[in-house]
Parts: C-alpha cells; structure tokens; sequence
C-alpha cells in the first residue's frame, strides 16, 4: 500500500539533530565522577531507602567489583578503548539531593522551566494530551521528574510509577520480582545497575486488563559524563496486554556518557507484553543496557528494538521461554553511521515445551559505521515441540561500512525446529541511478532504499513513532547525526 | 510554441570499469564522436548492431555513473533556457527533462512502484500531485497500460517479467512527461501484443507531452507503430549515416555488415 509518509513530508520536518539542546546544569556541574561503595551508600541515602535495599546494592557493589568485563565484541576490540568506569557521575538528582521519583510530579507546569522545556520540544506532553499514550513516566538525569497515568487504566488497577515509588508503595509485589528476571551476578553491568541504580518505571497491570494505547517513558540526559541507570521491572498478570515504549536523547557532548539500564519484564500466563525502543543517544554515549522477560505458560512476548544513536550500544534483548506454548519475537533495527557500533541481536532461551520464537534483524552501516547481529538460540533438553527462527540482513551504504554475524546456537533437543537465513547487500550504483534518473536526489533516493529495507520492522510501531524512526533514518543519511 | 533541444556534440565517452583506480589504463573508448540533434516532437531510431555503443550513448546522456564524457558536450536548450548537462547529476538531468527507460531496468525491494512514482512525480514537479487525483491517474494509465492494479504496491520491478517491467517504464514515462524520452530497447522481448500495448502508451506519452524521442531499436516493427523522423546506423561508436524511415527498411534486408567490416 501508499505509504503514510510522502517522502517530501519526512523531508520537509529535516533538521539538524534536534536533540543537542542543553539545559542549564546546576545538579550535573556539582555532581562528583567515579564508583565507591561511599557512592552506592549516598545513592541509597539520598534516597531514604529501606535497608534490604541498601544491602541489595552492596552485593550489587561487591559483584561489580569481582566481575570482569564481559568477553565478546566491543568489550575486548578496541571500540570501548576509552570507556573508564571511573569517569562518570554515577547520581544526578535533577532537582535536588533527596528529591527522587517518589517526589515526582503529574504536573508539568511543577517542574523548573528548563526541564519542562526540554519535553515540551520532544513533544511529550503533547502526545499526551493527544491521548497517544495511556501514560508517561519522564526521566531526566538521575531521576523520574514527571509520571501519569490515564485516570480508567488507574482504576482498573494498572500501576505505572518510578522504580523508587513502586519499592515504596508496593513493597511485597515489588520484592517478589526484582532481580528475579535479571539477578545481580548476570553480568558486570547488571551488578553495577543494581549497585546503583536510580529511576525507571515499575509498571504492573492486573489480570485480563488490556490497556490498548502505549506507556510512554522517556529517558533524557542533560549534563556531561552522566551515568544513567534506570532499572525498570514490568509485570503483566495473567491474560493482560500491555505495549511499553521507551525513547531516549541526549545532547551531544565531547565527552563521554554511560547509560546502562536493567529491564526485567515478568509476563504471565497468556499474557502478551511489546517492549519497544527508539534509541537515539548522542554519539558520546555508551549504551550498555541488559533487558530480560521470563515468559511463561501460553504468554507472549514482543520486543521491538531500533538502536540509532549512541557512540556504541550493546543490547540483544532475551527472552526467556518457561511455559509451555510460550512465544517470543524480537524485531531489530540498528542503524550505525560514523564512529558508531551498534552491537546489537537478540536472545532465546526456550526451557519449555512446544516455545516458539523468531528473530528479525535488520542493520543499515554507513559512512565508516559497524553493525553486529549477535544473538543466542538456546533449545534445552525438554523443551520439545520448540521451533526458532532467525533472519538477519544487513545493508552496507557504502565501502567504508563494516558488518559482522555472530550466531550461536545450543541445541539440546532432537524434536526441534530452527531455521537461520542471513544476508548482506549493498546499495548499488544501478539502484540509486535508477531512482535518481527519475529526479530523486542522491540522498533521497539512499533514503528511499534504507527505509525499504527496514520498512517490514518499521511498520509494527504505532504510526507516530515509525514518523519519529522515519525521519531518524533521513537524518541518518544525511550525515548530520553526531 | 518554442522548440526544445536536446544536441549531442562530437560526444566521446569512456567506460570506467574500476570506480576505485583513477587509473587510466583502466578506461576504455566507446563512443568516438557522436553527433545527434533532437527537436522535440521529433522521433529519432537509432539502429546498430550489439556492442556498438547504443546504450553507452543513452546511457551517458541520462549521467549514469562508470561513464566519463573525455570531450564533446550534451546540450539541452528547454524553454528558451540552454545549458550543458555534462556536469549535472542524472537527478538533475531528469529535473532538466531527460527521462532514460533502460534496456533492463534495476529492481529495488522495498520501495513500492506507486511509492517511487509520486516520489519521483514530486521531485520533477516541485510539488506533491493532488492525493485525489493521483490515485485515479496512476489507475487509469495503468489499466491503459494493461498493468493489474496490483503492481501499484508491489516493490518496483522485483520479480516483474521482462515484459512487466517495460509496461511499468512506459508507465513513468507517461506520468511523468519529459522533454526528452530516450527508449532504450523498450520493444525487445515483447510478443506482439505486449509490443502495440506499450507503443500505444508512447504514443500517448509523446501526444501529451511532445517530448522529443530517442528510439533505440533492433526492429523496424517498432517503428510501424512510431513512425521515426529520422533514422541513424550506429556503429563502433558513432553515428555512420543517417536517413529518413526508408533507411530503416533497408537496414532489414541488408543488415550492419557493411558498416562494421
Ligand atoms: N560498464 C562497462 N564496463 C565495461 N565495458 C562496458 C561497460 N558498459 C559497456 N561496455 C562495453 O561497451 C561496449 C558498448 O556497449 P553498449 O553501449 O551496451 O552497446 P549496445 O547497447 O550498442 O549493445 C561493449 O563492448 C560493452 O562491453
Ligand atoms: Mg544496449
């Protein structure tokens, strides 16, 4: 079919990158760099947290220190060379010491000038008002400043607050599952998310709610040198339905950022749970992030993941197949320009019977960028009937680009499908003179082709983000991103 | 009504086969002084044996890239305005009103035919066409076209036949009516029907827009259908005589020996 966009309107809406705007920053300048089990005590104070918290961090703290870096890609090539633990500000409380997510606000007009400015120019309370989303959770710096949620999905029961709200208000539900998708010692990133963790959302919906319309969180980061590390822990009842999106940006800075999430999303029985992402950091910062979901009997699990920011980002989003029937899909999209590694893929792991999953993935190098797919199938012993699916392209613009695929499979079943097709191609001269001898433009027409390709991923967002993504890509290949 | 021109002067073209080497040892001579003067409305065939660099010459009028004009010039004098397109990008050149449908044209997953052609219509017109009339127009050509409606959204030229994808150029020819049409081989491959289809869609192209037209061919049947004003043999790289339509009979009978020994 016609597309929604005509391509004049994507170019029309072109800019520089419009996110490189900075606020004044009072809380950032004051911040101190550097990791500490002091840090981790602060962090844990300011907060006024509970003392099983503060002991949680301190293991978190512990692990961190024992744990060596992961193993694999831009962790031993030279990529992440100048990544310094020690050269981020581990908490920056946006307002203030003391004031957390727990403080936040569902008033824009509560919040300082210059941070409502800033999500008024992402338009986020405009979506809001425009009813695109069911409930926004904003977090700037260190901290969620701004939560709602719509009034009947409240009613219903359908918790989205800050992570430091749902400790507080939901303790027992909260204590249950966090650190129980993604524990402590999963890697050395996690340890440190969990040794200082700050923000994120804690998002619970109740059984057979179905809330049609998205949650929207939004993670900004101001001040130079910032480490963000939201931890977000999603949990769907039995029969619910629920489609989380998060976006991110950055101004760009010379130095660099670390921003290192935990998301662990729990979906219940015939439950059905989307995570979506449109990452677009600046090209200083180092997006490290570890998302799990343990799906369980006859649940669904959907996660939609476009990494086109950041200097590198290792993500690959797993599922984790514990019931029977159980099905996961990731789709991924990573688009890699200059200086940039998007390390990207997708996890399976099925420990059920008759699990299904499917990977697609989609990465578009340019101008000296470098893609990887890396993904894990893992098939366990009893988990027959299962089948998986993996199908990854990669487009290079130009000669200078560079992908790589680095598959694993562990398959410890006979009565199991699998299938693995991946491709790389290359935009060729024949395609772009074809569409520029009808009056399309270099750029345009590469354009054209990059958003053809990604198109089948593209279409699965709600159409106001595959605008955002579609003007992302155009932005992307006009070479003024970073 | 002012005359458009499209001239070809003294043109010679290099192919260049390794985009990376500057290296001119590398680049090879195709044509070697082609002279040519279309006016528009006027149809010209250019007939010539395999190899002769017909399609170079189309070819490096559109500004494909991997050909270098080593001298000579391409000028295109529309609405009273002349200027050398030898410097210009192909987009540029098709802004201009040259418009080239290739021997075999490329396919690109991912971008739907009707997708390509309004984006294509926008960028020759400076401006998006009417949304309601638009549907309707692209329909209607392409049921001239005897094309299924179907094609609209599929990726452009993927997996279309040989013949499909010739109907779908005469369909942006139509559409987007240029100044200048160059045919290249456009009735190569077509059975008979397929052949009077797609010759009436040039037919009705050139009525409507009264662009001038280059007509590379192999047959004279073609030419039952547009009747050329001119005829050139093409060999070796140049234009070795030229005629009216009776030297195209000729050519059928006597064929290109004598002109390539
Ligand atoms: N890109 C290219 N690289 C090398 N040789 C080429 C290239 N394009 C055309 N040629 C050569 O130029 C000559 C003319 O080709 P072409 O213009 O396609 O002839 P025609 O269309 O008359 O059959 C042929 O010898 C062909 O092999
Ligand atoms: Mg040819």
């Amino acid at each position: 079919m016609e597309s929604a966009l005509t391509d004049k309107q994507i170019i029309s809406t072109l800019d520089e990158y419009k996110y490189d705007w900075k606020d004044e920053d009072v809380a950032g300048r004051s911040a101190k760099r550097g990791i500490s089990e002091e840090v981790v005590r602060n962090i844990s104070a300011s907060k006024k947290e509970p003392k099983w918290m503060l002991e949680l961090r301190l293991n978190g703290y512990e692990l961190f220190c024992k744990a060596k870096d992961p193993d694999f890609g831009p962790f031993v090539d030279k990529t992440l060379e100048d990544f310094d633990y020690n050269n981020f500000k581990y908490y920056v409380p946006p307002l203030g010491e003391g004031i957390s997510g727990s403080d936040s606000t569902s008033n824009w007009e509560d919040l300082p000038e210059s941070i409502r400015s800033t999500y008024e120019r992402l338009g986020i309370p405009d979506a809001e008002k425009k009813r695109l989303v069911a409930g926004v959770a904003a977090q700037y710096e260190s901290e969620v400043v701004y939560k709602s949620i719509r009034e009947d999905l409240a009613k219903l029961g359908v918790i989205f607050v800050d992570t430091e709200t749902g400790m507080r208000d939901y303790e027992d539900l909260f204590r249950e599952h966090f650190g129980s998708v993604v524990p402590g010692d999963d890697n050395k990133l996690a340890s440190l998310n969990l040794a200082v963790w700050s923000g994120g959302s804690f998002v619970y919906i109740p059984k057979g709610v179905r809330v049609e319309i998205p949650l929207q969180a939004y993670f900004r980061m101001n001040t130079q040198n910032l480490g963000q590390f939201e931890r977000t822990l999603i949990i769907a009842d039995e029969g619910s339905d629920v489609h989380y999106i998060e976006g991110c940006t950055a101004p760009i800075y010379l130095e660099n950022s670390l921003h290192s999430g935990v998301v662990e999303i729990v979906v219940k029985k015939n439950a059905k749970v989307r995570y979506s992402t449109i990452q677009n950091w600046s090209t200083n910062v180092f997006n490290l992030v570890t998302q799990r979901a343990l799906v369980h009997e006859g649940a669904q699990m959907e996660w939609v993941d476009a990494n086109i920011g950041s200097k590198v980002t290792c993500k690959y989003p797993t599922s984790v197949l514990v019931g029977a029937g159980a099905r996961a899909e990731t789709l991924s999209i990573a688009l890699a320009g200059n200086s940039q590694m998007q390390d990207t893929g997708a996890k399976m792991i099925h420990l059920a019977k008759n699990t299904h999953s499917s990977i697609v993935s989609k990465s578009v190098s340019k101008n000296g960028g470098r893609t990887s797919y890396r993904g894990l199938i893992k098939i366990s012993k009893g988990a027959a009937g299962s089948s998986s699916n993996v199908v990854c392209d990669a487009l290079l613009v130009d000669n200078d680009s560079r992908t790589d695929t680095y598959p694993r499979n562990v398959v410890e079943e006979e009565d199991v499908l699998q299938g693995h097709e991946a491709t790389v191609s290359k935009i060729n001269d024949d395609q772009l003179f074809y569409l520029m001898s009808r009056g399309i433009s270099e750029q345009e027409a590469m354009a054209m082709i990059v958003r053809g390709f990604i198109e089948p991923i593209a279409k699965e967002l709600p159409m106001e983000y595959a605008l955002e993504l579609n003007r992302l890509i155009m932005l992307q290949m006009e070479g003024s991103v970073g | 009504m002012k005359y458009d021109k499209l001239e070809v002067v003294d043109l010679c073209v290099c192919v260049v086969n390794n985009k990376h080497a500057n290296d001119q040892a590398q680049e090879k001579e195709i044509l070697k002084g082609v002279n040519l003067e279309i006016n528009s409305d006027e149809v010209h065939a250019i007939m010539g044996p395999n190899g002769s660099g017909k399609s170079t010459l189309a070819a490096s009028i559109a500004g494909a890239p991997g050909y270098k004009v080593t001298s000579g010039d391409i000028i295109l004098t529309v609405d009273g305005k002349t200027q050398s397109l030898v410097d210009l990008t192909a987009d540029e050149r098709a802004r201009a009103g040259i418009f080239l449908a290739q021997q075999s044209p490329t396919a690109v997953d991912g971008i739907t035919l009707s997708n390509f052609l309004r984006t294509a219509k926008t960028a020759i017109d400076g401006v998006a066409p009417n949304i309601r009339t638009w549907i309707k127009e692209l329909y209607d050509t392409m049921e001239l076209l005897k094309m299924d409606k179907s094609f609209a959204s599929r990726p452009l030229n993927v997996g279309f036949s040989g013949g499909e994808k010739k109907r779908a150029e005469i369909l942006q020819l139509e559409i987007l009516r240029p100044k200048f049409a160059i045919l290249d081989e456009t009735d190569s491959g077509l059975d008979v029907d397929a052949l009077k289809t797609v010759c009436d869609g040039i037919n009705r192209a050139k009525t409507d827009a009264k662009f001038g037209a280059l007509l590379i061919t192999h047959y004279t049947h073609i030419l039952d259908y547009i009747k050329p004003d001119f005829v050139h043999v093409f060999a070796n790289g140049e234009i070795v005589q030229s005629g009216d339509s009776t030297l195209a009979k000729k050519l059928e009978t006597s064929g290109y020996e004598q002109y390539t020994k």
